[in-house]
């Protein structure tokens, strides 16, 4: 009989080691998987893990992307972790960074052809108004209704997703573009782009923003009074309300905060790597932020590790798919058995188990 | 712009299908939500439904079998999270989304060779001359056997938890799970089976998506539907006959918006297919504005971690 | 008489405390048998035991001679045991029938029940209405619907765990009525507590248990309060010291404070009104659930009121929040150690700046200064004997009365000018208890005001200048202590509530 016993004191190792076998878990399940869709499983694990990285017929073009893809996800996900330590459920994310990159886009589009130094500044002061607007819609709800914020927060992203298809078949939509849906491409309108700040690395502003906010958020999170506020009121709501802790207004600051990063995750996406509003702009980094947010154990530089580890699953994925021919959802359904598995694996920092005798009487 | 072309009667009949599978996954959420676990996985269990349902339907060719399959694969996927939440005691938030997260994926790839397949057409019920009736019959009598399901679920699930000791004893374990223990009921059992009921249900709503209402196999096609289900059992204030009303008005909402998109009313379409969404969130905020006693019929112990100490 | 229960040699270990060890007693039909010991002396782990909620890891019992080993409560409640709560095993939304249906084997339909239930509580004195949510009952009522619930399975044993905690002295006489009304008619009584005069009252037999270990037995009515006393703790204790002093220019004034509930079952605030000297100790005491949370909640800011509702030295303070109030050294220690008084996965760092970063400067402009914090927490284990290795400890890895010293100490190091304690000793051994008591004595004797807010009446009687009830929501006018009969309390704490009533009705 396998009983679970609570630990006096969560355990420090555990909260390190869980994550590390939770990909291990993965990995081994992934195989399984893999093997079940007939293809190598070992190959695959390589194709995914190690060749975007060492292989040298890839690494070239996968290297650079690796920051690119880690950028917006960490990005989102230091600001989801805020909330999901604080107990404020934003999983939103997804409608706030595309309403960041409209805004920011719009911004743009409003100059052109104008070049001028303090476009691209506006663009990012616009990209994090948007989304920050986007997430007050559920913060305000629930400060001023108990509305549930994760449910506001997520319907909005279907309307977003409206909103999106409304601007790259109307008023954003390429006067010289034929036709066909979609804005201006901003990587050819100098003053509003974002490109890659030093070749082959990948590194443009919104991987610099990343890593930025990481720094913030640590100093945040173990050197302020704020960020004490938030791991205070996540843990123990009750004690928070006696330590003079105001719950509404850290559901209007994570909420802002989140909704604010992921704007700017959209914004620079936007800008940079993806270049245009399009119906189809956004590819879930709102909802895999989330499973980054839970690798990195909600501590900055776990997320920074996770972020990065879940940018390679998504080259190696692509790479399966053209190496291999492993289909894209299979990755889909591998980050999210990570998450499973996380989950799963996170009981023992909290609880030891004990094997053994139960009945004696 | 054509408004004439809308028939009321064609209308209302199209609503009761369009609202099934959202009825049928808000009521399995229902039971779970009323023993006490918030599942926010719905959505993942509503498409992986969709497309075990799909598949199962294609290759029998009967949509019977196709339905009980939806039932068996999103119940199986409920396990997933009632393992972890039950068992490993994991944050029950957390563990809904990545169920959803987790399903989109499988279902993506479960249903790799099924796009663009069209599925075995499941029979309307013969009622005989019930349906001949004027307006009602075309209303009431001229749907497929799983809305009836669902109606009678409705039936059932109210009577249950409002008559039975079953019902009573689940209701408990959702309003003091310690106090549940003590006196002996196990509450990790009752939890797991109204996860996999919830599960099943979930299952089933999103394969009349796909077998019935659509009917077609498209990636991330519930669209929501499974968040729908979970703010309907808040606007119902979990009760039985109210998750009935709430699906029933929102099934309104999205086929009133089809039929104006149709016509060609001058709103721009993505205001009308916004619509279903913005409706929900309006219907939220009234019912949470509302801080009477309704809440009360919220389990206590909606979304607590159980673990017993003794 | 013969033996209804024997329980011998019963050991249960839990990881890193043998909570029973080798236990052996026996009861016997028609007796009133009292488990005495501190809390953490192991009565709750024996008990639970005897209804088959914990299997033990060594020994056997036998009922009526038979070998009685419950898997599960429902076993237990088959075989004739049957047992009310400390803290009720009760939903609070359901209705009395419904509580009543699911703590028995085979229920009559409800209406039948609410039938039988009517017939019961009348034999037995406890009026209640089957179809009331149990949520809006008091705390003597809802202890009725535990008690009524055993009753209806015809129990041969019955047990109670420290059931007049939430009790007014009037209550406590009709309760005591009932059991032994019980046990005149051949049920035995497992009676649980630590009050010694209700053991010297109410029972016939005493088995002590200190650590776990049964220490002595012996006939309550035989010893004195004292001896029993000493059986228990094993020890003679120290009672607390208080110097006496002039009363202090009126700090704290409290007028008309009304406040709401803000969740369905709780209570309200009704009209409050008192004054605090400097130096004085008023104590309030009440059965639960009559307001005490909803008062602290008042007096610390968590639940503003009024701005001129609460004045101190003069100036309104009602509307203030937490941390303004202990800007100006109003501060407070609520009754949930964990989860409301302190983090219980944080450590003792943290929850020493929890309430202490503002008057001991553990931040500045916002940055932690988390040596200064440390070395706080530092002061408050050493100044208050606090067991732990070290201030890295989280709070829940710390013994109910070690966290309590620290949850008291960590107030009482800030120098307030006004202290609100809630439960102060509530589930603390009793070395502890005496030690918190005296601190917050020897706080007075500096011209600190306090107000103890307890359950406890002996605890109010000993360490308090002034009492005043709380019942419903309302405050009685404030009395001083010296003087104050028994009956004088109960009738401040609302006498019978509304027993009296059904008696009148019969």
């Amino acid at each position: 009989m396998i009983r679970l016993e609570k630990r006096p004191a969560p355990s420090r190792a555990w909260g390190v080691a869980a994550p590390l076998l939770a990909v291990t878990l993965t990995m081994a399940a992934g195989a399984g998987l893999f093997a079940l869709l007939g293809t190598d499983p070992l190959a695959a694990i390589r194709t995914i893990f190690w060749d975007p990285l060492f292989n040298e017929q890839f690494a070239s073009y996968s290297r650079p992307q690796l920051l690119v893809k880690a950028g917006p996800l960490i990005l989102i996900a230091i600001g989801l972790s805020l909330g999901f330590r604080a107990g404020v459920w934003n999983i939103g994310a997804e409608g706030q960074y595309i309403m960041g990159a409209v805004a920011g886009a719009g911004v743009a589009l409003a100059f052109y052809p104008l070049e001028a130094w303090f476009i691209f500044p506006l663009m990012v002061i616009a990209g994090g108004l948007g989304g920050w607007a986007w997430a007050m819609i559920p913060a305000i709800l629930k400060t001023r209704f108990r509305t549930n914020e994760i449910l506001v927060s997520l319907l909005l992203v279907y309307v977003a997703e409206q909103v999106l298809a409304s601007m790259s078949l109307g008023l954003m939509r390429n006067p010289e573009g034929g036709g066909f849906p979609g804005s201006r491409n901003l990587q050819q309108y100098p003053a509003a782009a974002n490109p890659e700040r030093i070749a082959g690395t990948g590194m443009h502003w919104g991987v610099v923003t990343a890593l930025i906010a990481v720094i913030a958020t640590y100093v945040l999170l173990h050197r302020h009074m704020l960020g004490f506020q938030i791991r205070l009121a996540g843990q123990s709501p009750r004690a928070a309300r006696f330590a003079g802790v105001d719950p509404n207004r850290l559901v209007v600051i994570c909420l802002g905060t989140s909704g604010a990063l992921a704007g700017l995750a959209g914004l620079f996406e936007v800008a940079g790597p993806a270049g245009q509003v399009s119906i189809d702009f956004n590819v879930g980094y709102g909802f895999t932020a989330i499973i980054v947010a839970f690798l990195g154990r909600l501590h900055p530089v776990g997320i920074l590790l996770a972020g990065l580890l879940m940018a390679l699953t998504y080259i190696g994925g692509e790479l399966a798919q053209f190496m291999l021919g492993l289909p894209a959802a299979a990755i889909q359904a591998f980050q999210g058995m990570l998450l499973f598995f996380l989950l799963g694996v996170d009981v023992l920092s909290n609880f030891r188990i004990r094997l053994g005798r139960r009945e004696v009487a | 712009m054509d408004l004439s072309a809308i028939n009321p009667v064609v209308l209302t009949a199209s609503l009761m299908v369009a609202a099934t599978p959202i009825l049928l996954a808000a009521l399995g959420e229902l039971v779970v939500e009323k023993s006490g676990v918030l599942n926010l996985g719905v959505e993942g269990m509503m498409i992986t439904g969709a497309i075990c349902g799909f598949a199962t339907a294609v290759e029998t060719g009967s949509p019977t079998l196709g339905f009980l399959a939806a039932m068996a694969g999103g119940a199986a996927l409920s396990m997933v999270f009632g393992v972890l939440t039950q068992f490993l005691m994991s944050n029950q938030v957390a563990t809904g989304l990545a169920l959803t997260l987790f399903g989109l994926g499988l279902s993506a790839l479960l249903g790799q060779g099924y796009v663009g397949v069209k599925p075995p057409a499941t029979d309307r019920l013969d009622l005989g001359p019930l349906a001949d009736i004027p307006v009602l019959g075309r209303i009431l009598f001229s749907h497929d056997l799983v809305v009836y399901v669902s109606l009678a679920l409705v039936a059932g699930i109210w009577a249950v938890l409002r008559f039975t000791r079953a019902g009573l004893i689940l209701r408990a374990v959702g309003e003091n799970h310690d106090a549940a223990h003590a006196l002996g009921y196990k509450v990790v059992r009752i939890r797991l089976m109204a996860i996999a009921f919830g599960g099943a249900m979930a299952g089933l709503g999103g394969a009349y998506l796909s077998l019935v209402r659509v009917p077609q196999w498209t990636e991330g096609m519930t669209a929501g539907a499974g968040w729908i289900a979970l703010a309907i059992v808040v606007f119902a204030s979990w009760r039985a006959g109210r998750v009935l009303l709430g699906a029933y008005l929102f099934g309104g909402v999205v086929v009133l918006q089809l039929n104006l998109q149709a016509a060609g009313v001058a709103v721009p379409v993505e205001l009308l297919s916004a619509s279903p969404y913005l409706v929900t969130i309006l219907v939220l905020v009234v019912m949470s504005a509302d801080r009477g006693r309704a809440a009360l019929n919220a389990p206590a112990c909606l979304g607590r971690v159980f673990h017993a100490s003794s | 008489m013969t033996a209804l229960l024997k329980v011998q040699g019963l050991t249960k270990a839990y990881p890193g405390v043998v909570a029973n060890d080798d236990v052996s007693f026996e009861i016997a039909e028609g007796e009133v048998h009292a488990l005495l010991g501190e809390n953490g002396a192991g009565k709750s782990t024996l008990v639970k035991m005897i209804y088959g909620l914990v299997t033990p890891d060594a020994g056997h019992m036998t009922l009526r001679g038979a070998p009685y080993a419950p898997a599960e409560p429902r076993a237990a409640r088959a075989a004739g045991v049957a047992m009310v709560f400390q803290h009720f095993s009760l939903f609070d939304a359901l209705s009395v029938a419904e509580n009543i249906a699911l703590g028995m084997e085979n229920p009559p339909p409800l209406r039948q029940l609410a039938q039988q239930i009517r017939s019961v509580s009348e034999t037995y004195g406890l009026p209640l209405a089957p179809d009331r949510l149990v949520g809006d009952l008091s705390a003597g009522e809802r202890q009725r619907v535990e008690i009524l619930r055993c009753l209806l399975q015809d129990p041969r044993l019955l047990i109670m765990d420290e059931p007049t905690s939430v009790l007014t002295p009037q209550e406590v006489q009709i309760l005591f009525a009932t059991l032994r009304k019980l046990a005149a008619e051949g049920t035995a009584i497992l009676y649980i507590s630590h009050k010694l005069e209700e053991i010297r009252t109410l029972c016939d037999r005493a088995t002590i248990l200190r650590r776990g270990r049964v220490v002595d037995s012996c006939n309550p009515r035989e010893k004195t309060a004292a001896e029993l006393a000493e059986m228990m703790v094993g020890t003679r204790l120290a009672t607390p010291q208080r110097t006496d002093r002039p009363a202090g220019d009126v700090v704290l004034q409290v007028t008309s404070l009304d406040r709401p509930s803000p969740n369905p079952f709780g209570t309200s605030l009704r009209n409050i009104s008192f004054s605090l000297r400097a130096g004085e100790v008023l104590g309030i005491g009440g059965v639960a659930g009559n307001g005490q949370d909803e008062l602290l909640a008042a007096l610390s800011g968590e639940a503003p009121a009024r701005s001129d509702a609460v004045l101190l030295k003069g100036q309104p303070i009602g509307a203030l929040g937490p941390s303004q109030r202990r800007r100006i050294a109003v501060l407070a220690a609520p009754e949930e150690r964990l989860g409301h008084a302190a983090a219980p996965d944080m450590s003792l760092t943290e929850n020493a700046l929890l309430t202490a970063a503002i008057r001991e400067g553990l931040a500045a402009r916002g940055f932690l200064k988390w040596p200064a914090a440390r070395a706080f927490a530092e002061r408050v284990i050493e100044t208050f004997d606090v067991r732990t290795p070290g201030p890295g400890n989280a709070a829940r890895s710390l013994s109910g009365g070690n966290l309590q010293k620290f949850v008291i100490g960590r107030e009482v190091l800030q120098r307030p000018e006004v202290l609100v304690v809630n439960q102060p000793t509530w589930g603390v051994d009793a070395s502890a208890a005496a030690a918190i008591r005296q601190a917050l004595l020897d706080l007075t004797a500096e011209g600190t005001a306090v107000i103890v807010i307890s359950q406890d009446l002996d605890e109010l009687m000993e360490i308090s200048d002034r009492f005043a009830a709380l019942n419903e929501g309302r405050l009685s006018p404030p009395r001083p202590t010296a003087g104050l009969t028994l009956e004088e309390i109960g009738l401040m704490m609302g006498g019978a509530h509304d027993m009296e009533v059904a008696d009148v009705d019969r």
